[in-house]
């Protein structure tokens, strides 16, 4: 247990305290892991309407080319990560993750082409680790700064973008992975159009020192409620998305994560970029040899949530060993148990009953397609 | 007689037999139930086993058994609509009947009073 005292606090600390949020350590940090609501109602909310998300303990990296050529960037970033940089056009974003020389996931982060410098947002837990990694990595060719003046918001569900479209910008012509600069209540913000929900929705990236007043005027909005930790893991487990730490770590490889859709063809074998990060060897040649292990969803058949290390079986006396779930609980919107994990290649396929262990019982769960939701990107 | 645990159950005792579920201080605690795993009549418990889980969202927990004893009842209301136990913790919401080895030694756990100050 973190000892209170020595945990960061977010700009948007001393609004949670007064919104009645329940307090836990997460990643160094005293965050909301729910508010009265709860993370049922705090889950369908999202999904029906606008949840409002802090999500200021991420880390927020900017990577300026000293050469002044974003193309430069690029180049030195795509030597750490299996991310096509290059052709990410300006404005855009896109998901990739850390390889280290294993073939295993450092972190996942999103990275946004900013015209003049790359922008990075990184998981709290690893933001210190990535930020010396990168300036290993890219130090002799760009400025890396991790800005610790600005705090980070996320607003997802269907009615998103109305609230931000009625209440300042206009965000509606804005695509998936998009990425734009505007004011929000006069406060200069950088707005992308992602999230971690499986919803349409934003992130917002505001100067800390407005970053309560551009909040509390969004939880005016009839449509908004702040939502906690709690409901935002049990809307991206639905949604099939990756927790770092949980379902990728330092022993996954992104193929057998399942995120082969993360390399695109340019780092590929026979890409024109092909490899040149960290552990290309093992990861290009799974491309064509496969994986021995994949990670797949998991639909317990009965009401018992399945939760993460629960161990999967082929058979239903726990003889032959299967797997791992690696996060499971409550889908609120699925009104179910839901879980993901790695299982072996033969028994992959969706449709295929394995048996997790739970409290000593063998409890049947089916291979599932993810995600669980459908998503609703506004691509 | 209405007793309490340290560990947020209570016990309604008549005679030898005590109706057992958790409190409504801990049923908040828990957040919104959704999976409630009861024990079978005839099983037997002694004090500070795990008899029952409950789990919301986000975590499992367990429900200790409070004193040595049988299982003769069993609520099947709250494994159907575990949404209960937040709504009525402390009356419809009693998660099973426990005849007791030793009555008197519900004499040794806390009374309504006791358990206030406790999580006050």
């Amino acid at each position: 247990m973190e000892d209170v005292s020595t945990l960061k606090h977010t700009p948007l600390h001393a609004l949670h305290l007064s919104l009645g949020a329940r307090m836990v350590p997460f990643a160094g940090y005293d965050m909301p892991v729910q508010y009265p609501e709860g993370v049922l109602k705090e889950h369908l909310h999202t999904r029906a309407a606008a949840g409002l998300f802090d999500v200021s303990h991420m880390g927020q990296i900017v990577v300026r080319p000293k050469s002044g050529k974003i193309e430069d960037a690029a180049l030195a970033l795509e030597k750490l990560v299996p991310v096509d940089v290059l052709g990410l056009a300006e404005g855009r974003q896109r998901y990739g993750f850390f390889t280290n020389a294993a073939g295993g996931i450092l972190d996942d982060l999103m990275i946004v082409n900013r015209g003049d410098h790359l922008f990075l947002v990184v998981n709290a837990a690893c933001k210190e680790a990535d930020l010396a990694h990168i300036e290993d990595g890219l130090g002799s060719a760009c400025d890396v700064t991790m800005l610790t003046d600005r705090a980070l918001i996320a607003l997802q569900g269907p009615r998103a973008g109305a609230v931000l479209c009625e209440l300042w910008a206009d965000v509606a012509s804005m695509r998936f992975m998009d990425v734009a600069e505007a004011d929000l209540h006069d406060v200069s913000c950088i707005i992308s159009r992602s999230g971690y929900t499986g919803e349409d929705g934003f992130e917002i990236s505001i100067p800390a020192d407005a970053a309560v007043d551009v909040t509390q005027r969004l939880l005016e909005h009839p449509d908004v409620l702040p939502i906690g930790l709690g409901a935002r893991d049990s809307l991206r487990l639905e949604a099939g998305l990756c927790l770092y730490g949980s379902d990728i770590d330092t022993s996954t490889s992104p193929i057998e994560a399942g995120l082969e859709w993360a390399i695109q063809k340019s780092r590929r074998p026979q890409g024109e970029r092909a490899g040149g990060f960290p552990g290309a060897d093992r990861i290009l040649a799974e491309f064509s040899d496969g994986v021995s292990r994949r990670r797949v969803g998991l639909r317990p058949e009965g009401r018992a949530p399945v939760r993460g290390g629960a161990p999967l079986f082929a058979d239903a006396e726990g003889k032959t060993p299967a797997g791992t779930v690696t996060s499971g609980g409550f889908g609120p919107s699925v009104d179910g148990p839901v879980a993901m994990g790695y299982v072996d290649a033969e028994h992959a396929e969706s449709g295929t009953r394995l048996f997790a262990e739970v409290r000593g019982k063998y409890l049947p769960v089916a291979v599932a397609a993810l995600p669980f939701i459908k998503q609703t990107y506004k691509r | 007689m209405l007793k309490f645990t340290e560990e947020h159950e209570w016990l309604k005792i008549d005679g030898d037999v005590a109706t057992v579920g958790i409190t409504e201080h801990a049923a908040g605690q828990l957040g919104d139930l959704v999976f409630v795993e009861l024990p079978e009549a005839g099983a037997t418990f002694s004090k500070g086993d795990s008899a029952a889980t409950v789990e919301s969202v986000k975590a499992a927990s367990d429900v200790y058994c409070p004193l040595d004893g049988e299982i003769v009842e069993i609520n099947q209301a709250i494994v159907d609509d575990p949404s209960l136990v937040n709504s009525d913790p402390q009356g419809a919401a009693w998660f099973f009947k426990l005849k007791l080895s030793d009555p008197d030694a519900a004499n040794a756990l806390l009374d309504e009073a006791a358990y206030k100050e406790f999580v006050a």
